[in-house]
This record gives C-alpha cells, structure tokens and sequence, in this order.
C-alpha cells in the first residue's frame, strides 16, 4: 500500500436527471476505482413494448424521458418509417427539424443556465444564482419558454407532445402560426449569441482527453434525424449497422447498461462530439458566435461543453427561423401507414447525443421486439473514464470541494439517468 | 435552495420514484411563476434542481414516481412520515404508470427481455401508485401533470383551501373548446368520455382521440365506452390496449382491460 486511501462518495447527485451516485476510490495519488452507479428502478420499456401497436412507439418511449421527448418521438417514427418504407413529405420534414429546434433550446437552456452554471460560479442551485445574477436567470427562462412554445405549437404541450405520429404529424400548424413565433426567434438568437460570450467568460479546469467522438454527419446540414453515424477515428456506418459496432454490457453496479464500441471502448456524444465532427456544417451565425470567443473544433475539454451548448443554441435558433420562413403547410399532415412486416432502425441527435432505436413488426402492425440505446448509456462508461483521470487532479483538495468538482465533471454530459435506465449518487472514499 | 434561514417560509420537498422526471420538470417549466413560487416557499430538497438538501420535517412533499423496488417501498414509508402534506404528482405516482404494464405479465421474463445479466436486477413484481403504500392528501393526476394545476394545488396547499382541480371528464373541455366531436363526427375511438379533464382536450383538438392521460373521471361508464368502440370496428384486442396505457392500473382502467381479455 503506498499513501493513503480516500473515498469520494455523492449518496444523491444533483441537478441531473434521475437517481444516481458516485463511488471513488484513491489510494495515494491514484484512482483504484469509479462506479457512476445508477440506481434509477429499471421500468423495461423494450419488454412492454412488444405486441403493441406501431402507432403507439412514439406515445410510449416518450414516456422514457420527460426532458426528451421529442428525441424519442423522433427515433421512434423514423425507425418505424423505415420498417414500413414509407416516404415523407418534405415539408413534414422540415417541420420535424423545427420540433427538433424548440427541444433542443429548452434543454439546453435549462442545462446551461439551471443544471450546469451554478457549478461554475459555486452556487447550490439556479435560485440562488438568481440573487446576484437575476438578469441572467430572467433571460434564460424566456428563452426556454420560447424553446417550449415551439414545441407547444407543433405538439400540443411541452412535455410528452401528443402530435408526432409515424409517416408525419397528427395536425400541423398554418403558416401564420409559424410566422407568429418569428420575433420571438429573433431575439432568442440574439440572446443565444450572449450565451455563448457569457458561458465563455466562466472559469474553466484545465483538463483534455484524448476522445473518440461519434455523432451524425449529415451531407449539407448540422445533423437532427438524418445522417451516417461517424467518428473522428474513421468510423462511418449507416443506423442499420450499428448494432455491429456497438455493444451494450450490463455491470453489476448500475441498472443502465454501458454501451461500449467493439474492439475500442468507451466514446463520447452530444455536443462536444456533434461541434468537432460538424463544425462545417453549422450556419454562419453559430461559426461566428464560436469564433468571437475563440472556440474552435476539436474540442477536447469536457468542461467546455457548456460554451459549445450555447453555440447549438445558436444553431436552434438560427434554424428555425430558417424552417420559419420556409415553411409552407404540406399537403396532408401525414402519409398512411398501412400494416406491413418488416425491420427498422434509426438514429437521432437527442440534445445529449445520438438515440438509436430498432424496431420488428408482424403483419399487423405489432411490435415484435424493440431495442432502445439512450445517449446516456452511451457516454456512462466515457463519464467514469473521465472521472479516473480527473479525480487524481484533486487529490490534495478538502473532500466536499473534490466532490463538487466530480459532480460538475459528471454534469459536463448533461446526463439524463431517467433515459440511462431505462440518477445519480455520488461517493468520494477517502478513509485515512 | 439555501441553507440560510428562511423564518415562516414553508418548505417543500420532491421525491422521485419511478418515473421520467417529466412531472418535476413541470415546476422547472413554469417559466412565468418559477422565481415567483420559490420566493414564496423554500425549496427544501430538490435534487433535480439543487445540491442543497435539507433535512425534514417537510410543509408540502410532491412525490413523482411508482413504487418499483424494495427500496423504494421502504423509502415511501420514511417520505410520508416527513410530510406534513404529501401530494402525489403525475400517472406513475397516482395509478402506477406505464411501468404498471408489467402487472399482467411475468416481470422476470420481462427482465430477460432488456438485461443480459438478470441476476444484477432487483425489482418488485407490481408497479404500485404511492396510494397503495401510504396515505395520500391529493393527488394531481397527468401524464404529466398540467403546471398550472400544480401551481393552483400549491397555492391553495399554502392557503389551506381545497385546490380547484376539476374532476370531470374531457368531453366538457371539448364542449368548451367548440370542437367537433371526432368520436360521433368521424368514428374516431377516443377515451375522453372516461377520462378527467386537465390537458385542455389536446388530442381531440388535434384531430385524434384521447389516450387517457389524466386517468378515469370520477364516474365512468367504461362499459358504455367499450361497446361504442366495438360498433367503431375495434377489437378486443385494441380496446384493452387503449385501456392499459399510463393510468392502466387505475382500477376503473384496469377492469375495463381485463373485461376485454375475458372475452
């Protein structure tokens, strides 16, 4: 035994998204062990899926996650599309990107400015911040409302919109319901740009790793629900063959189970993987706003996502006043959808990275097996990679001031535990 | 959402069981009566939202979630004994959920559906509302929860007055609306008969039928409903999947549902 051991250990872990904790273990100045348990109770929506309708994939899974809904409801059409080869009409298309635009701008907002700035800053929670940044707050919760109203007008409500539906929408809006919400886009995407500036004045550890990044790349757009799923170590593969890539391992220490590449190991996605591989592709507004403050791709410092965020926002601004002033009504809501056998995957760009779903139905339409992989079980074992090397930085710090900077380390991937199982506690040991 | 001291304030605390964090995150999308709310109230505990956790007795506890596992059965026991007034919020927490759909199935075949190594699981059989195992003072129904509804249930909670939370169903919000009826007018099967109003009819006036994500109204007549549906052309099998949706183990739901496999 060479020095001492210590534990970090955070029994409830906060300002994420479901039931979780963290276990670490030192021994010297080395890290002997991570467990990133999640605790979350397994509600098993694969299994309960079967014999349902296909109708129903969308209602259901959105259920997985009330911060993302609409990434379920969008992995899930499209995967089902796919097994019955239907076409969509392109301007149902372009509104689903719109969808897309309003639920990444309320979540990220929400994770910018009440999950992830108070750690920068060392307030407890977004309230508190509120007292001596009150401007600040104000603006961030009127531009996550606006990112709700999007998905208001287009679903119906925020939480668990009740509109998608496979082959389009169950309603779609007029064109003056979209051009309505164009002022307010406009001062959202130039709030946005503040966003980025405020985000980059924060304080930031100095810590990089050497990541695989993985995320859609998409021929001429920042990437929603199309694209081929690549790496920035030459990984290029279409939905269907990702099963063949990827492995879901089940460790006794979480009921989220840890997707791993074959033959490689832990990945990262969400935004700092969507930034570095598409950085091209992102409007002028969003390029702009990241060179002001001289962000420029690769990103390798996990703590800086919160900066890359606020440049999505950007983007979900901009584009959707793109699709805005576009848009024209399509001519049926939605193509039919008739009963028909067959297989079908897809993956999209959840606001915490990609959400791969799969589907097998029978000839009346019933689910015969399901297979869902939420971005959070994706990045789980990248979250515990980082916290091993981060964690032996903070060994000569008081114990609640580690276990702070563990947390923030945890909330740079926005994780979503409700989704990873289908929360969080965190443990530092380090007993004398 | 601080340790300073707060005289007089009460103080609230959320509790999530099994669930999807939607019904807490409702709180955090009252964008217009967010810094309002907590100014008048002070955010005890909170893990979604905040580090600081304190400890209990508790004024209001809102409790998000089903009960799914041991743990939790246990954890639901010591919550209740912390609250002065324990609200449960939302479709898991009020009829089980859609996790409730394990309760007509072996949940150990289920666990070998999702999980390789199923000895790593431990999980109850039934997925139970919070009414099952402890007293409740009211419960906010929703998949999820309308925000306005939980804000008028705090406010009247403070006030010590009875929440103004109707209990009809979602027809009356349709009336309301002046929506064609899609049910007579187009043969649309639509639950909003049997199911309590407080989405404001979103479905219906979305062109499709209500799923029941509010759970049954205090009086419905589920086997009226049922034989509509049969004259619209459903079958058996259909009808008890409209049933068992996210308030399926919602007694009224749930008979309705077993009615149908029975025959």
């Amino acid at each position: 035994m060479t020095g001492t051991t210590r534990t970090i250990k955070v029994d409830t872990l906060a300002r994420v998204e479901g039931e979780g904790s963290l276990y670490i273990k030192l021994v010297g100045e080395r890290v002997t062990d991570v467990k990133l348990k999640i605790f979350e109770p397994p509600r098993m929506f694969e299994a309960f899926l079967r014999d349902r309708h296909f109708s129903e994939a969308s209602d259901i899974t959105a259920r997985i996650c009330g911060i993302c809904p609409i990434a379920y409801q969008m992995s899930a059409v499209h995967a089902i599309e796919r097994a019955l080869g239907l076409r969509i009409d392109p301007a149902v298309r372009l509104l689903r990107r719109l969808f897309y635009c309003g639920e990444w701008i309320e979540s990220h907002t929400l994770h910018v400015y009440m999950l992830h700035a108070p750690d920068f800053l060392g307030y407890a929670d977004v309230i508190e911040m509120a007292r001596d940044h009150r401007e600040v707050v104000e603006k961030a919760l009127r531009l996550k409302k606006i990112g709700n109203r999007i998905v208001q007008l287009l679903g119906g409500r925020e939480i668990h919109p009740i509109s998608a539906a496979v082959g389009g929408f169950h309603r779609v809006p007029t064109k003056q319901q979209v051009r309505e919400l164009v002022p307010d886009l406009e001062w959202a995407l130039a709030a946005s740009c503040e966003a980025v500036q405020w985000t980059s004045s924060l304080e930031f550890p100095i810590f990089e790793q050497d990541y695989e990044f993985v995320a859609l790349r998409h021929l001429d757009e920042y990437p929603f629900n199309e694209g081929r799923l690549v790496s920035n170590r030459g990984l290029n593969i279409d939905a269907a063959e990702y099963e063949d890539h990827f492995q879901e391992l089940h460790v006794k220490h979480s009921n989220a189970l840890h997707s791993v590449m074959r033959g490689r190991g832990s990945y990262l996605v969400g935004p700092l993987a969507r930034f570095n591989l598409n950085y091209d592709k992102l409007p002028a507004a969003a390029q702009e706003a990241a060179a002001k403050v001289g962000l420029q791709p690769p990103v390798k410092n996990p703590f800086r996502s919160i900066i890359v965020r606020a440049v999505e926002l950007v983007f979900a601004c901009a584009e959707a006043l793109r699709v805005m002033r576009e848009y024209e009504p399509p001519a049926a809501p939605r193509v039919e959808a008739p009963n028909r056998p067959g297989s079908g995957q897809a993956i999209t760009e959840a606001p915490r990275g990609i959400l791969y779903h799969r589907y097998a139905l029978d000839e009346n339409g019933l689910i015969l097996s399901a297979k869902i992989i939420p971005p959070t079980s994706q990045n789980q074992r990248r979250i515990e990679d980082d916290l091993r090397e981060y964690a032996s930085h903070l060994v000569a710090w008081p114990l609640d001031e580690a276990t702070w900077k563990c947390e923030q380390a945890i909330r740079n991937y926005d994780p979503c535990i409700s989704c990873a199982t289908h929360f969080l506690k965190l443990r530092i040991d380090r007993d004398a | 959402m601080s340790s300073e001291k707060k005289k007089g304030r009460p103080k609230i605390a959320v509790f999530k069981f099994a669930s999807c964090d939607g019904c807490q995150l409702s709180l955090l999308d009252a964008e217009d009566e967010l810094l309002a709310v907590v100014g008048a109230v002070e955010i005890a505990y909170f893990p979604e939202a905040t580090r600081t956790m304190l400890k209990g007795p508790y004024d209001i506890g809102l409790v998000e979630g089903s009960v799914i596992t041991h743990g939790d059965a246990e954890r639901i026991q010591l919550v209740r004994r912390q609250c002065k007034t324990l609200v449960t919020i939302g479709a898991c927490a009020t009829a089980g959920g859609i996790q409730a759909l394990r309760n007509w199935k072996d949940v150990d075949d289920f666990i070998r559906v999702v999980y390789a190594s199923p000895q790593y699981i431990s999980t109850l059989k039934l997925s139970t509302p919070i009414g099952e195992h402890v007293p409740v003072d009211f419960e906010l129904r929703g998949c999820p929860i309308n925000k306005l509804q939980l804000v008028e249930l705090i406010s009247a909670t403070l006030a010590g007055r009875k929440p103004n939370i109707p209990t009809y169903s979602v027809c009356i919000e349709c009336k309301r609306k002046a929506n064609v009826c899609i049910a007579v007018a187009r043969g649309i099967a639509c639950l909003g008969p049997v199911t309590q109003a407080g989405c404001g009819a979103l479905c219906p006036s979305y062109d499709r039928g209500c799923y029941g994500c509010y759970g049954p109204m205090e009086t419905p007549n589920t086997a009226s409903l049922t034989e509509q549906f049969r004259i619209l052309g459903q079958s058996n099998n259909q009808i008890q999947r409209a049933f068992r949706g996210f308030n399926a183990w919602a007694w009224q739901f749930r008979e309705a549902s077993e009615e149908c496999q029975r025959k």
